[in-house]
């Protein structure tokens, strides 16, 4: 084994990534990138209807394509057409329709699955749909949401005889009591648009049937290896053990590969009836109707406060878009948000209610934050609302109602326990970063001037729960999973180190961080450790990446598994060096004899001994490895203050993003340079939510912006760079100190830039700007405020 | 089909050619050079960008014909694997790729950008990278990893070796 690290120092530096190397030099692993003798293509048939009955499918012709080996409608395909699973029935009354993969008389969303063709190339297999005969017959399409809860509405599902999914309820204290004592009240009607994923590697599935056994092979480009392998088995039929699932190089997902889509459960079918691999790679364009949306809520929130800005209570109703179907936690997402509305102000009660509702769209579920943005952008918004209503600066009515860092642990009202946190530390060093005073007074001499480009000042002092999460929790809000993590630590007899985790990673680096929490325990260097994950053959047990969960509760399982091995190696190097357990210390990777320094056994030598296993202390088996498996105590509570100024053109409407500072605190850093490109990413996606997405529909269910041609994604011409910086408040509920960063920025920084537009013109009697606040938008905004000004 | 000999990464391959067959499917697909990707069906991503006869094109919006009797860089050919090209030293050095999805063409596009103006400003560098999308990195580890291999190519050949 090669010398130690020093201990102290392996976590928290700003390691560069092992995963770097292959990924530069184009020696990847993208599952579109795998090619097996004998592979059929499959290519689907989408409706480009959002609702319809089919009256007609005959694929009798795509058979007699050169090339086509099987096309398949839901009839053809019989009892293979398995049902996409939802997993979180949110209410005992909630409302699950079917979901087959592929559609059975009815189509209920653009992009729904209504044929398949498998062809030797994919050339062949797209050619082929041509040659299905299919026809519909268009239904009324259900669009908006208020329209669809109202009576006589067209129906989603017939069977189900409504479109609402569940109605949810919170009650927490007396809002109405709150309500009544209040001097002011503030409420708002905020649109959280919805949102397309976009990860930039699509969606590729590969099933293969391994031929020297029943098993089956599955490489998805997914975040979820082991609960898909779960979900498999139960929508298949196949039984767990034939099934491997292996999520290979993984381009990014940002929940959008939470999911057990529908083509994953096609092609896993079809491998098994057909006897050889089968290969579906999604073009941008299925992407954008096929891959689930995020956010599409309708926020009605009220707020109410003193006249002196203490805020009292808080009442929030939701319409949350469930789209056409259920998928894997579609129902769940606005529950995330539900406990993050009251956020990190102290108050007497809450009052939350959501109601799920079908429309002929795309699935909504997991996105970046899931739930917790949409809580983040209401809650910071409606809280600069009250401090213009009552006309008290915006960071003084936040420090009036915020927890204190001597209040910690603190109980919301929303019934979560925050374990630690220091909103002021954060707050100060962000304002000092930002010039916040500096800037407030170039905003009052341009407002003075009448200049015509008006500049804004956007605070979101947010906070979210991540780290998903103690099962017991998970369990009492209906979701059928638990939320532990899995670790195995191998230390084996060449002196080189296997990490098994059961977390899933696409861009976060965990090779690297993860070698860089087993070092620090095992003192054994970064590159002599192998980080072992995405692989249901290779790491069994998991529970995979998503919910900033990864490092919050899978570092645990590893610095627990690490910890475990060092006690195994103890009583082997005890023996050997024929002292008691108690006699050893362990530093820097080696065993030392206390007060004699020559006597010590290095851990890749008591690896050696243990594979040898020729003198080994009795009753200890041979092999040096542990494992973990470790449920969270509790939820981690980042938090962070984004300071954002915008100049913007009252002319053209134009909004230029001139400064953005964010103080974020995620707790201890095992890599600063991984959190703050995890910072710089979320970031970038939450202001654009604010600036330049949305999926648009016209009121046939058309998706208007289904390429990225249409749907706006920013470019590096569209962002500024960040300035971003921490402070470190150790989470006490998570052993590592650590808390999750993944969705952070992408939770706080929405709210950000719209309180700065609105700042920028609430002199002109501007008090809300709809998302995205292109300048259309906010060139219409003004020129509304100036005519009701009149 | 279409007869076509084309120099990839230094080595010259013939092949038959359906004439719509795109430069970045016959890439992939015909002689398995897999390091280039595709993110998209509207030329909007970039994640395919190679260099073609050395300058750079989305290799989505290039016929294979069309590249017949051209030489073709990718992201493996870059360099050998022992020597790094200075643009990949930097992505590394900056943290200038989670995922790493979009850096076969974001390292392409950057190689093609220092070619045409070896010190950009970070305004210049934002421009000339805008038609490559990254949804990992908000772009900010992305400028700053072209700006320091705008040094390291300044600084001289051995510099960027790692
Ligand atoms: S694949 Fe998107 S531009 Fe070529
Ligand atoms: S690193 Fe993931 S898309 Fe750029």
């Amino acid at each position: 084994m090669t010398a130690a690290l020093d201990t102290d120092t392996a976590l928290g530096k700003p390691i560069r990534r092992k995963e770097d190397a292959h990924l530069l030099h184009g020696q990847t692993n993208w599952t579109d990138n795998i090619q097996l003798p004998g592979t059929v293509h499959m290519a689907i048939l989408r409706s480009p209807m959002a609702h319809a009955k089919i009256t007609k499918l005959d694929v009798s012709g795509a058979l007699k394509q050169t090339g086509v080996v099987a096309a398949y409608g839901a009839k053809e395909l019989g009892e293979l057409n398995g049902g996409v699973p939802c997993v979180w029935p949110v209410t005992d009354d909630i409302k699950m329709p079917a979901f087959p993969a592929l559609a059975i008389d009815k189509v209920r969303q653009v992009g729904d699955c209504v044929a398949v063709v498998l062809a030797t190339s994919v050339a062949a297999a797209v050619d082929a749909l041509d040659a299905i005969e299919v026809s519909y017959e268009a239904l009324p399409a259900v669009t908006d949401m208020e329209a669809a809860l109202a009576s006589g509405s067209a129906l989603v599902h017939d069977e189900i005889e409504t479109n609402a999914c569940y109605v949810y309820k919170m009650p927490c204290g007396d809002y109405e009591a709150s309500r009544a004592k209040a001097d002011v009240v503030v409420a708002r009607r905020f649109i959280n648009q919805r949102l397309i994923p976009i990860f930039m590697e699509p969606r590729s599935v590969v099933a293969a049937p391994m031929g020297m056994s029943d098993e089956i092979t599955i490489w998805s480009s997914t975040q979820i290896p082991h609960v898909l392998r779960v979900l498999l088995a139960l929508v298949t039929g196949i039984p767990e053990n034939n099934l491997r699932v292996v999520a290979p190089d993984v381009g990014g997902g940002f929940g959008g590969k939470l999911q057990c889509y529908r083509e994953e459960i096609l092609v896993t079918n079809l491998a098994k009836k057909l006897g050889r691999p089968v290969k579906w790679t999604e073009t941008r364009s299925e992407n954008m109707v096929a891959t689930h949306h995020g956010r599409d809520q309708i926020q009605d929130i009220e707020i109410a406060a003193t006249k002196d800005g203490k805020i009292l209570g808080l009442k929030v109703t939701l319409l949350a878009n469930m789209g056409a179907y259920l998928q894997i936690i579609t129902p769940g997402i606005p529950l995330l948000g539900m406990f993050m509305y009251p956020a990190i102000y102290k108050m007497d009660s809450y009052d939350f209610t959501c109601t799920g509702v079908f429309t002929n769209k795309t699935p909504t579920d997991a996105y970046r934050g899931a739930g917790r943005p949409e809580a983040t952008y209401a809650i910071e918004r409606i809280i600069d609302e009250l401090a213009a209503e009552i006309g008290m600066e915006p960071m003084e009515l936040r420090k009036k109602n915020w927890i204190t860092h001597d209040e910690f642990p603190y109980t919301t009202v929303a019934g979560l326990t925050y374990d630690t946190g220091n909103y002021e530390a954060a707050t100060e060093k962000a304002l000092a970063m930002f010039d916040y005073d500096g800037l407030r007074a170039e905003q009052a001499r341009r407002r003075a001037s009448g200049d015509p480009v008006q500049l804004g000042i956007g605070i979101s002092t947010f906070t979210e729960m991540c780290g998903l999460a103690p099962s017991r929790t998970l369990g009492a809000l209906k979701y059928v999973a638990g939320g532990w993590e899995h670790c195995t630590v191998r230390a084996l007899p060449t002196g080189k180190i296997e990490v098994v985790t059961g977390t899933s990673p696409h861009g976060q680096g965990h090779e690297t961080a993860w070698s860089q929490i087993a070092s620090s325990i095992l003192g054994v260097p970064v590159e002599d450790i192998e980080v072992i994950h995405s692989d249901t053959g290779r790491s069994p047990y998991g529970m995979d990446t998503y919910g900033s969960r990864s490092l919050a509760v899978g570092g645990q399982a590893i610095k627990a598994a690490s910890e475990r091995l060092v006690e195994k190696a103890r009583v082997i190097a005890a023996h050997q060096l024929e002292c008691s357990a108690t006699d050893l210390e362990f530093v820097n990777g080696s065993f030392h004899v206390k007060g004699d320094p020559s006597k010590s056994q290095a851990l890749g030598a008591v690896a050696f001994e243990a594979f040898t296993a020729h003198n080994l202390p009795p009753g200890v088996e041979p092999t040096l490895q542990a494992e973990a498996t470790i449920d969270p105590a509790d939820f981690s509570y980042p938090h962070g203050t984004h300071l954002a100024a915008l100049e913007v053109d009252t002319e053209t409407g134009q909004v230029k993003l001139r400064k953005y500072v964010c103080v974020d605190d995620v707790g201890i850093q095992v890599n600063p340079m991984i959190v703050e490109g995890q910072v710089h990413g979320g970031v970038a996606q939450g202001i654009a939510q604010a600036l330049f997405e949305g999926a648009e529909y016209d009121e046939d269910g058309n998706l208007l912006t289904a390429s990225l041609a249409d749907y706006l994604i920013p470019s590096a011409a569209d962002l500024p760079s960040f300035d971003t910086a921490t402070t470190v408040t150790p989470s006490t509920t998570h052993p590592l100190g650590t808390k999750g960063v993944g969705e952070a920025g992408t939770i706080a920084s929405t709210p950000a830039i719209i309180n700065g537009i609105v700042d920028a013109l609430r002199h002109l009697g501007v008090t809300d700007v709809a998302m995205p606040a292109s300048p259309q938008t906010v060139w219409r905004t003004i020129q509304a405020a100036k005519a009701g000004a009149k | 089909m279409a007869h076509i000999t084309v120099t990839v990464d230094g080595t010259s391959y013939k092949g038959e050619v359906e004439p719509r067959k795109l430069l970045v499917h016959w890439l992939r697909e015909d002689i398995g050079r897999v390091g280039t990707v595709v993110g998209c069906d509207t030329s909007n991503c970039g994640a395919c960008t190679v260099l073609l006869n050395g300058r750079s094109v989305k290799s989505c919006s290039v016929l294979a014909v069309q590249a017949d009797g051209c030489e073709v860089t990718t992201i493996q050919g870059l360099s050998d694997g022992s020597e790094w090209h200075p643009v990949q030293t930097a992505f590394k050095e900056c943290h200038g790729l989670q995922c790493g999805y979009c850096t076969p063409g974001m390292v392409m596009a950057t190689v093609d950008l220092l070619s045409e103006n070896p010190t950009p400003s970070e305004q210049e560098i934002r421009e000339g990278l805008e038609g490559n999308l990254c949804r990992c990195t908000g772009y900010h580890n992305i400028v700053k990893s072209v700006s320091y291999a705008a040094d390291l190519m300044s600084a001289g050949p051995t510099k960027g070796a790692k």
